[in-house]
């Protein structure tokens, strides 16, 4: 077989003649990425200049509506006591996170491998997701007897439905000439489920992955808020609460901050994830070049 | 294995020679109610190059899939006398391309090929240089780090083809791998698959729609008809091999797409 390659190679040859058009890179990033990180920034600091502004010029008090500046300062004086709320609430975050990857794949596994299991359970995982976890959050705060146990079951609940919802669509979206060529080669269940469908479920999962991250956060601020009315919790919204009976706006807004950041970081984070994961094979991480 | 006759003997066996595959009566019909192949009588030959030939619709691909052991015929028998039932087992013997190259995203090019023997539990040393070898014979060598969306579809369908020979098959079957493709690249992967056979000796089967393929590759075309699926015709091609340009231009060429056209044309009218 020697025209094939031959051809071949001499047009790879000729391809690596042809210079590459380098990406200028500024501050060791693609120049590319700049403007997706200034213009949002630019409305952002545009956005709370005018608050700031509108604050003073109407005289707004602060126990009403804080201006961006006096929010900051407290941000800053408070640390302490506020940030170790916020390492409460996140850690309740990440651990109902990985309760929910754990549990969420886990189920789907077991549900592509048996359509019986996924008939016979499938909806009781729906009633649990359509269920307002503000709702149920204090019979489970009664019956865990444990403020801790009891706030991570509450994010879990909420966060580990898209996990498991898009897990199982995942596995059951590998081609199907891919799964006959398993089946002709005689593949194991295991062999099926390791070498195809989970890779094949990687894209879907991930993309559930994106949305549990910023609802385990969710999760677990209401939970507090519901365990926070009962006296007994010191996650970020406890602290939301306590500011809010006292009068302390610009604390409340500090912590609401706090709570927005983290949100954002985990979407970030888990976006990095998948775009690490996926970005050789997979077409939304791929960038057209026409 | 046996030895190759490039003479192209046509429908006939040699006498006494047992076929590899031997499909009596064979029919198929679907959940639905269609009766996507009837009463098929087929007997190929080991080392043999045939083509099903025939209209869309005339359950060719289904016919192929079946003899790939893909979905059970409703009636009627597959027999592989040829094949030693207890050691070869299913799968081991046999190669399948799809229309699709039907490749792991997910895999650069040398893992997708080293997938038969990754499921066989070859030890991964010596997968990965068979799979590497198999890849350079198809004409891909130094491309083994490539992912699938980086090649080209005539490159991605040789990765498909480097997968199905790469456990050394006796039969080869191949359901319209090339008709996705640009005709430069069909004409060249065409004599390429006729190299790849003379050099491996497999038996091939490949499904087409078209004419002047199925003459260009074929010792033997099995010419279906639709609605419900059935043989029309078994047409020899008396042409040696090996074949190349010369043979596509030349008036013996001409003179088997005729015959073949009219029968693929009586098959469509019928």
């Amino acid at each position: 077989m020697s025209t094939p390659q031959d051809s071949i190679a001499r047009a790879s040859a000729a391809a690596e003649a042809l210079p590459v058009p380098a990406e200028p890179r500024f501050l060791g990033l693609p120049a590319g990425i700049w403007p997706r990180i200034f213009a949002p920034l630019a409305i952002g600091v545009l956005v709370l200049a005018l608050w700031e502004f509108a604050v003073r010029w109407n005289g707004i008090p602060p126990y009403v509506l804080p201006g961006p500046l006096l929010v900051g300062q407290t941000l800053v004086a408070d640390w302490a006591t506020l940030s170790v709320s916020l390492w409460v609430t996140l850690r309740i975050t990440f651990l109902a996170l990985a309760a929910a990857v754990v549990v969420g794949v886990a189920l789907a596994v077991l549900f592509s491998q048996s359509k019986w299991l996924e008939m016979a359970l499938l909806p009781y995982a729906i009633v649990l997701q359509v269920t307002p976890v503000v709702a149920i959050a204090p019979l489970i705060i009664i019956w865990a007897d444990d403020i801790d146990l009891s706030l991570l079951i509450c994010a879990w609940i909420v966060a580990f439905f898209p996990i498991l919802s898009n897990t199982i669509l995942g596995l059951s979206a590998a081609d199907h000439n891919l799964v006959n060529l398993f089946e002709l080669y005689g593949a194991s269940r295991w062999q099926t489920l390791r070498y195809l469908r989970l890779p094949a479920a990687l894209p879907y999962f991930l993309a559930g992955l994106k949305v549990s991250g910023g609802l385990a956060l969710i999760g677990a601020v209401v939970a507090e808020f519901v365990a926070g009315t009962g006296g007994n919790a010191s996650g970020l919204a406890y602290r939301i609460l306590e500011a809010g009976y006292q009068l302390k706006i610009p604390r409340v807004f500090a912590a609401l901050a706090m709570i927005s950041l983290s949100g954002v970081a985990i979407f970030l984070a888990t976006s990095l994830i998948s775009h690490l994961l996926l970005r050789r094979w997979h077409e939304s991480a791929i960038r057209r070049e026409n | 294995m046996t030895a190759v006759t490039l003479s192209g003997a046509g429908g006939t066996l040699p006498a006494g020679a047992a076929p590899l595959v031997a499909l009596r009566g064979v029919s198929k019909r679907f959940g639905n109610g269609t009766l996507a192949v009837r009463d098929v009588d087929l007997d190929l030959a080991a080392g043999e190059f045939v083509s099903l030939l025939g209209p869309s619709g005339c359950g060719k691909s289904t016919l192929l899939r079946m003899i790939a052991g893909l979905g059970a015929p409703s009636a009627g028998t597959i027999a592989w006398p040829g094949r030693d039932e207890g050691a070869a087992g299913r799968g081991f013997d046999l190669g399948f391309v799809f229309q699709d190259p039907t490749l792991m995203p997910w895999a650069n090019a040398l893992a997708n090929v080293m997938l038969p023997l990754t499921l066989k539990k070859v030890p991964r040393g010596e997968a990965e240089a068979r799979a590497a070898e198999m890849l350079a014979l198809v004409g891909l060598a130094g491309f083994e780090r490539a992912y699938p969306r980086e090649l080209s579809g005539g490159m991605k369908m040789r990765v498909s083809i480097a997968r199905a020979l790469v456990m050394k098959p006796r039969i080869l079957l191949m359901d319209e791998p090339f008709a996705a493709l640009d005709e430069i690249t069909r004409h060249r992967l065409n004599n390429d698959l006729l190299e790849l056979w003379a050099h491996e000796r497999f038996t091939a089967v490949f499904v087409t729609h078209s004419v002047f393929e199925s003459v260009y590759l074929s010792q033997r075309i099995v010419v279906m008809a639709a609605r419900p699926g059935r043989v029309m015709a078994d047409l020899p091609v008396d042409a040696p091999y090996p074949r190349n340009e010369l043979f596509r231009t030349s008036g013996e060429y001409a003179h088997l797409c005729r015959i073949a056209s009219g029968k693929l044309e009586e098959a469509i009218g019928s």
